[in-house]
């Protein structure tokens, strides 16, 4: 039995060093505690708002922060902290549901690409080329122009153009791990291309893509408030960190705070995303 | 083995085709994403039938699809265009190309305050490696990731030009220097995205050669230590980083494109927004086809410098 055990070691044991080091990873708890954080007021942002965050005080605009609006208003009145609090959920929810399906596409093509090989290897590396040509910010505004604007238009820019970051670090794993002796053993043993993709090289590849996953939600987040800048994303009068802070833009030289406080919720995300991806890579030892 | 120079260079070129074959595709394919009837989209729900029908026949959409493919394509190919901007009237390549100098110029200097500002840090970090310099500096690509370029932006109008007014707050000054001055701010902004990158790989090849053994010899032989690491080390380094600024043009350009909009200033992002505003649609086409063509070219001339200077990369 102790042989065996040498060999190859139980699951729980390989869990144990998967945990033992997320628990050594500074990274990774900063990462989880924030994101946690982040969450919570995302879900509990009906509760946390100390005002209705689309109630309009025409008579009390561009107020300053005071113990009545601890962001101040803005130049309809509204209580920008409720409204912050509101946007965490909108572009949260939007941010994560973008990132799913070019998720789920990109490491599926990615397996497929680098197993197989051959002709259909090559025509989804032209695709990944020919939308990495385009600038990031070009093609997803094109996108979303022809689609429409909105929450519709985001998800169909992402689901066209995210998952070519996926394809591309999954195909090389796969690729690279397509020759070697385990794999071979693997079909060589009568087991299907299915079973060996599914079973032994996707939990090898996975680790990485996730990883890539969190970024990817970072850079979906920037884009959201970016359309919403534009005036190409979430439509007013629901809240967005972006369109916040296009409605700040005109008064930024005398009440910064109106674009500013909105881009800081927006950075919050972006470390506590990152800090979670460079833990999980930790934890992984994925480079 | 490695591929004979010219060998090398016919294939490093031939592997751009399918790529410009791609873009084109995408391009032409761009308005088929429309949900329904683009001309219908295009006029607005209060178009009148016969007002749709005649900008169906003027977009050529009323003929089959290949045939529309077949213009779109010759089009681009005998006159480098995407058709009439709805708007101006005109050929929507002439408008693209009087308004992409502003854009390049931005995207230049961008290139060189990042790589001026990632050249730095990365030198200090690496030279400081594990102490407090390197750790602060290293934080830089975590808190990078998720800055939104045109907040940025609006940030330093708030510093630079309201409070300390050194330089202008939008638009395009007149006058021999002026443009220049009012490019500096945006160029900031975007260079802001690109730095942590750079800086992350530029320090992991400076850490590699500073310990390679020519620096070893370098330093027993008494060479002043500004000549090994200004003649020696950051040329050593630099390649892998031009690498992944070649990488980055895309983010450079689409990150350019947006910042204009904060600064009013009349580019090709301008232009692109301003035609989405219109529902112009082949202007829209065409400002997505020459930045995707502007970002090919770009990257296989830098392959190929990368490559003449460096044969070693030569693997194409």
């Amino acid at each position: 039995m102790s042989e065996f055990a040498a060999v190859r070691p139980a699951p729980a044991a390989a869990a144990q060093g998967f945990l033992g080091r997320a628990r050594r990873s500074p990274a990774l708890i900063a990462g989880v505690v924030l994101m946690t954080l982040l969450v919570l007021v995302a879900v509990l942002a009906p509760w946390l708002a100390t005002h209705d965050p689309n109630a309009q005080n025409l008579t009390a605009g561009l107020l300053a922060p005071s113990p009545e609006h601890l962001f101040g208003t803005d130049q309809l009145g509204r209580d920008i902290f409720s409204r912050v609090l509101h946007a965490a959920s909108t572009d949260l929810r939007i941010a994560v549901l973008a990132a799913i399906l070019p998720f789920l596409t990109g490491v599926l093509l990615g397996l497929v690409s680098g197993y197989f090989g051959g002709r259909l290897d090559y025509v989804i590396g032209r695709i990944v080329d020919t939308i990495i040509a385009f600038p990031f910010y070009v093609i997803v505004i094109s996108i979303v122009f022809a689609v429409g604007a909105g929450e519709g238009g985001i998800y169909a820019a992402f689901a066209i153009v995210g998952w070519v970051g996926y394809a591309r670090v999954v195909r090389a794993t796969t690729a690279s791990m397509r020759a070697s002796g385990w794999v071979i053993a693997a079909r060589g043993g009568g087991l299907s291309d299915r079973r060996v993709i599914l079973r032994h090289i996707l939990p090898n590849a996975l680790p990485q893509a996730v990883v890539l996953l969190m970024t990817e939600i970072v850079l979906i987040m920037v884009a959201i408030v970016t359309l919403g800048y534009l005036g190409l994303g979430v439509q007013p009068p629901t809240p967005d960190w972006g369109t916040m802070i296009a409605d700040g833009q005109p008064f930024v030289t005398t009440k910064w705070w109106i674009s500013a406080l909105p881009g800081f919720a927006v950075i919050y995300t972006g470390i506590a995303l990152s800090l979670l991806g460079d833990g999980l890579a930790d934890a992984w030892r994925v480079k | 083995m490695r591929p004979a120079p010219l060998r090398w260079l016919r294939r490093t070129l031939l592997a751009a085709v399918p790529v410009v074959i791609g873009v084109v595709l995408a391009a032409f394919f761009l308005l088929r994403l429309v949900p329904g009837d683009p001309a219908r989209m295009i006029l607005g729900e209060n178009a009148t039938d016969e007002s749709v029908a005649q900008l169906r026949q003027e977009l050529g959409l009323d003929k089959p699809l290949e045939a529309q493919f077949g213009d779109f394509v010759v089009s681009v190919v005998t006159r480098g265009d995407t058709g009439d901007s709805l708007f101006y009237g005109v050929s929507s390549r002439e408008l693209i190309l009087k308004r992409a100098p502003i854009s390049l110029s931005i995207v230049a200097m961008a290139v060189l305050i990042s790589i001026v500002v990632a050249a730095l840090l990365a030198t200090v970090a690496a030279a400081n490696r594990d102490r407090l310099p390197d750790h602060l500096i290293r934080i830089i690509p975590t808190i990078g990731l998720g800055m939104p370029t045109f907040w940025i932006g609006l940030l330093l109008i708030t510093v630079f030009a309201v409070h300390l007014r050194w330089l202008p707050a939008g638009g395009v000054g007149t006058g021999p220097y002026e443009p220049w001055r009012s490019y500096v701010l945006p160029a900031l902004a975007v260079s802001i995205g690109l730095v942590p990158p750079l800086v992350r790989s530029l320090r992991a090849e400076l850490l590699e050669v500073f310990s390679a053994d020519f620096v070893t010899t370098y330093r027993a032989a008494h060479v002043p230590w500004p000549r090994i690491l200004f003649g020696h080390i950051l040329r050593n380094a630099a390649l892998p980083t031009v690498t992944l600024l070649s990488v980055s043009l895309s983010f450079l350009i689409g990150g350019t494109l947006v910042v204009e909009k904060v600064f009013g200033i009349n580019g090709l992002g301008m232009l692109l927004f301003n035609a989405i505003g219109n529902r112009d649609f082949p202007l829209v086409q065409g400002i997505a086809l020459y930045c995707a063509l502007a970002v090919v070219i770009i990257s296989l001339v830098l392959d190929v410098i990368i490559g003449l200077l460096d044969p070693r990369t030569r693997t194409a």
